[in-house]
């Protein structure tokens, strides 16, 4: 836990030491693209190495956050503060005439609590439920926010404020290090905040009602949690714009929630997710000077998630069609085994394996055409289970196919006779289930089935079990 | 109030009553039960029965009355008490695991900030053992069944330690084999002296379940031991019908109180 709340620190010091006098990373003019990518890596310019602190910093932090709102289905409350801290950033400027990061982060504050109570207040007056609320406060509080804005340029101090604009669609190239000093402020005060206060925020997210039968002062928590996110907004609002700030916040932390099944592993996952989503936007519009930041860093997170939803662990699209497809084409392997096997066992060829199954009667038995034979045989093959005796038109069993086949058609009637046994189903209804629960019982449940059935030698049908491998 | 041994009542109720929307659901509710009892609160569908309890954990404003445990306000006697929530009011695909959720029954009790150690940990083990969910302690919540769920919802409530429960319909959804053993286990836990109430709403299993009822139709129809409240005349009162006067006088309140 240490060593990770170092990491702002040390791109605070980095910050600090950065030359105020140093051009902007939109000011730099530069064609060859590997120029431009030796640049970003070697961080060669004090603009980029500020646009990248803060990107990286406040990544982290919404990351952290955003896992909260998540888990607890706020994320339509995250876009309306979002959008309601607008009007907020505008009184920010009008109060100092000027760029200052204090002015704006209090009044962006501000207005987001303020349109997050208006919420609450239509919610519990009116029978309007918390959704159309939201779409109420978002837009209006947007449109008020846009109207000063453009009040603003219209009067003499726009020349004064450069990138006002980024307000709306994100560039961190205007970020000053002054910015900077206030978001890794923010940023530290954040993390320790969601390190210290993890376990009532936990209890709080999952069972609001346990929470509060405990006597945790829940809505006093709610309070804060909504004021951290407030200032997390506020501070990646120049970097990402109010149009798309809330994506940033929600993106990554679904990803991660994608990705792993704890909490507290969810909220690292966040916020490594969230940093690198940052420093993609950061990179891409580096390369393409004076592309907006916001758009890419969203679109850098969403990559994420796209490669997260496909290719997640478990949970995967991607990787559920992979295990799919190996499962089944397991159990087509195992069929062709057993079918092998039973007609070695009904005398068609010798009992010990080696000697070879007419493949045209393999083919009958199947019923599938000599191609479509040949090449199952051949996937076998590779696997070591099967060997074509060269120029008889024959198959054999190798030693481990033998004993995969021999373990197949032991499944399967141990099955047969555990569910006319114990289960009482009649002895012509187990087949077609024994054929699917054939391939997937463990060694144990066999072990378990067949104590519980005192060690069988006859399936309901007559056919004898084969006995169970010996080493 | 105390009793003739001169111990406090583990719960008194008075004269609570509670409103939704201006609507009263709860009317004057009165009772008071004494320690070491399990205690049913039976009664149809719109009883009020799930208010009540959320009303004495102060989680459902009331309009009137109080409640007190151990002869003082519940606010300053939240540690003694453990509520376990219906089950169906918590999302099961939230990212922590079995351990997790029983370890948040041990907070109350080491405050805020400071974190869970080994002696938690083993407090919460006991609490699953008890219910029989100590091998799943590793387990996603997302893969639990529906008896499982109310089982670890039990556990985070003995983790808490506390002397009275209130537990909000803890059989629905829960099959037979696991309801019996969540019966053995609220009778051994009275027999150490906790006080256990429990909403129910299956009549046929009320009577062998507890030792006290508190039969619920918008207010007190009849509390008292089993033996004396479980009878035809007074079940025909709780479930007979509607009480077409106050329910109708409720409506009026709610249209006209504005």
């Amino acid at each position: 836990m240490n060593a990770r709340s170092i990491t702002p620190v040390l791109l605070f010091w980095l910050v600090l030491c950065v030359d105020a006098e140093a051009a902007r990373i939109g000011e730099i003019t530069e064609n060859d693209p590997w120029e431009q990518v030796r640049r970003f890596f070697t961080l060669a310019d004090p603009g980029l190495r500020l646009g990248l602190a803060g990107a990286l910093l406040f990544g982290a932090a919404c990351g952290l956050l955003g896992s909260f709102i998540v888990v607890r289905k706020m994320a339509l409350i995250g876009d309306a503060i979002s959008h309601a801290v607008l009007p907020g950033v505008a009184l920010g400027f009008l109060w100092s005439m000027d760029k200052d990061p204090l002015a704006i982060l209090v009044g962006a504050t501000a207005a987001g609590l303020m349109g997050s109570l208006v919420v609450e207040l239509i919610q519990r007056t009116t029978k309007i439920k918390q959704d159309a609320a939201l779409g109420i406060v978002l837009a209006s509080f947007f449109a008020v926010g846009l109207c000063m804005m453009r009040m603003i340029q219209n009067t003499g101090a726009a020349s004064r404020i450069t990138g006002l604009k980024s307000y709306l669609f994100g560039d961190v190239a205007v970020l000053n290090r002054q910015d900077v000093v206030t978001i890794t402020g923010v940023v530290v005060v954040t993390i320790f905040m969601v390190i210290l206060l993890y376990r009532p925020l936990l209890t709080i997210g999952f069972d609001r009602e346990f929470a509060r039968s405990t006597g945790l002062p829940v809505r006093w928590f709610d309070c804060l949690f909504q004021l951290f996110l407030a200032f997390s907004i506020v501070v990646a609002l120049q970097a990402v714009g109010v149009v798309l700030v809330s994506a940033l916040l929600i993106t990554p932390a679904a990803t991660a929630y994608l990705l792993v099944n704890r909490m507290h592993h969810m909220l690292w996952v966040a916020a490594v997710i969230g940093m690198f989503s940052a420093l993609l936007g950061v990179f891409c519009s580096f390369l393409g000077s004076n592309l907006p930041t916001g758009p890419f860093m969203v679109l850098g997170a969403s990559s994420l998630f796209l490669l997260a939803y496909l290719f997640a662990p478990r949970h995967g699209r991607f990787t559920r069609w992979m295990s799919y497809r190996a499962r089944r084409r397991n159990v087509s392997n195992e069929n062709m085994l057993k079918s092998i096997y039973r007609m070695i066992e009904k005398g068609i060829a010798g009992q010990d394996g080696r000697v070879g199954v007419s493949m045209d009667l393999l083919a009958g038995e199947r019923q599938v055409t000599m191609a479509e034979l040949v090449g199952d045989l051949r996937r076998l093959r590779t696997l070591g289970a099967v060997d074509f005796v060269d120029g008889e038109g024959q198959v054999v069993l190798t030693e481990s196919g033998f004993k995969q086949a021999r373990r197949v058609v032991r499944n399967h009637r141990l099955w047969e006779l555990y569910l006319t046994n114990e289960a009482d189903y009649a002895s012509n209804h187990v087949h077609d289930d024994a054929e699917k629960i054939e391939h997937f019982l463990s060694e144990e449940k066999v072990a378990e089935i067949e104590r519980q059935l005192d060690f069988p030698e006859v399936d309901p049908h007559g056919q004898p079990i084969p006995g169970r491998d010996r080493a | 109030m105390s009793d003739e041994h001169g111990h406090d009542p583990a719960l008194e109720v008075h004269d609570l009553t509670v409103s939704y929307l201006r609507r009263p659901v709860l009317y004057g509710v009165d009772f008071l039960v004494p320690q070491g009892r399990l205690v049913g609160i039976i009664g149809p569908n719109g009883a009020g029965k799930s208010t009540l309890i959320k009303s004495i954990m102060g989680l459902v404003p009331a309009s009137g009355g109080w409640a007190r445990i151990y002869g003082k306000p519940v606010k300053e006697q939240i540690r003694r008490v453990g509520y376990v929530p219906q089950r169906e009011s918590v999302d099961w695909d939230f990212p922590v695991n079995v351990m997790d959720v029983v370890l948040m029954g041990c907070y109350g009790r080491i405050g805020l900030i400071r974190r869970t150690g080994r002696k938690e940990k083993a407090r919460a083990s006991e609490a699953l053992d008890k219910v029989g969910m100590l091998p799943y302690a590793g387990r996603q919540i997302s893969n639990l069944s529906g008896g499982q769920q109310q089982r670890v919802f039990i556990a985070r409530a003995l983790a808490q330690e506390s002397d009275i429960y209130l537990m909000d319909e803890p059989f629905s959804g829960v099959d037979a084999a696991t309801e019996a053993a969540l019966v053995t286990l609220m009778k051994e836990m009275r027999d150490m002296g906790k006080t256990v109430i429990v909403v129910h709403h299956d009549l046929a299993t009320a009577r062998e379940y507890f030792d006290m009822l508190l039969l619920l139709n918008m207010r007190v129809v009849a509390f008292g031991n089993t033996r004396e409240v479980f009878t035809g005349k007074l079940l025909q009162q709780t479930y007979g019908g509607r009480l077409t006067v106050l329910s109708e006088i409720a409506d009026k309140v709610a249209k006209d109180g504005g």
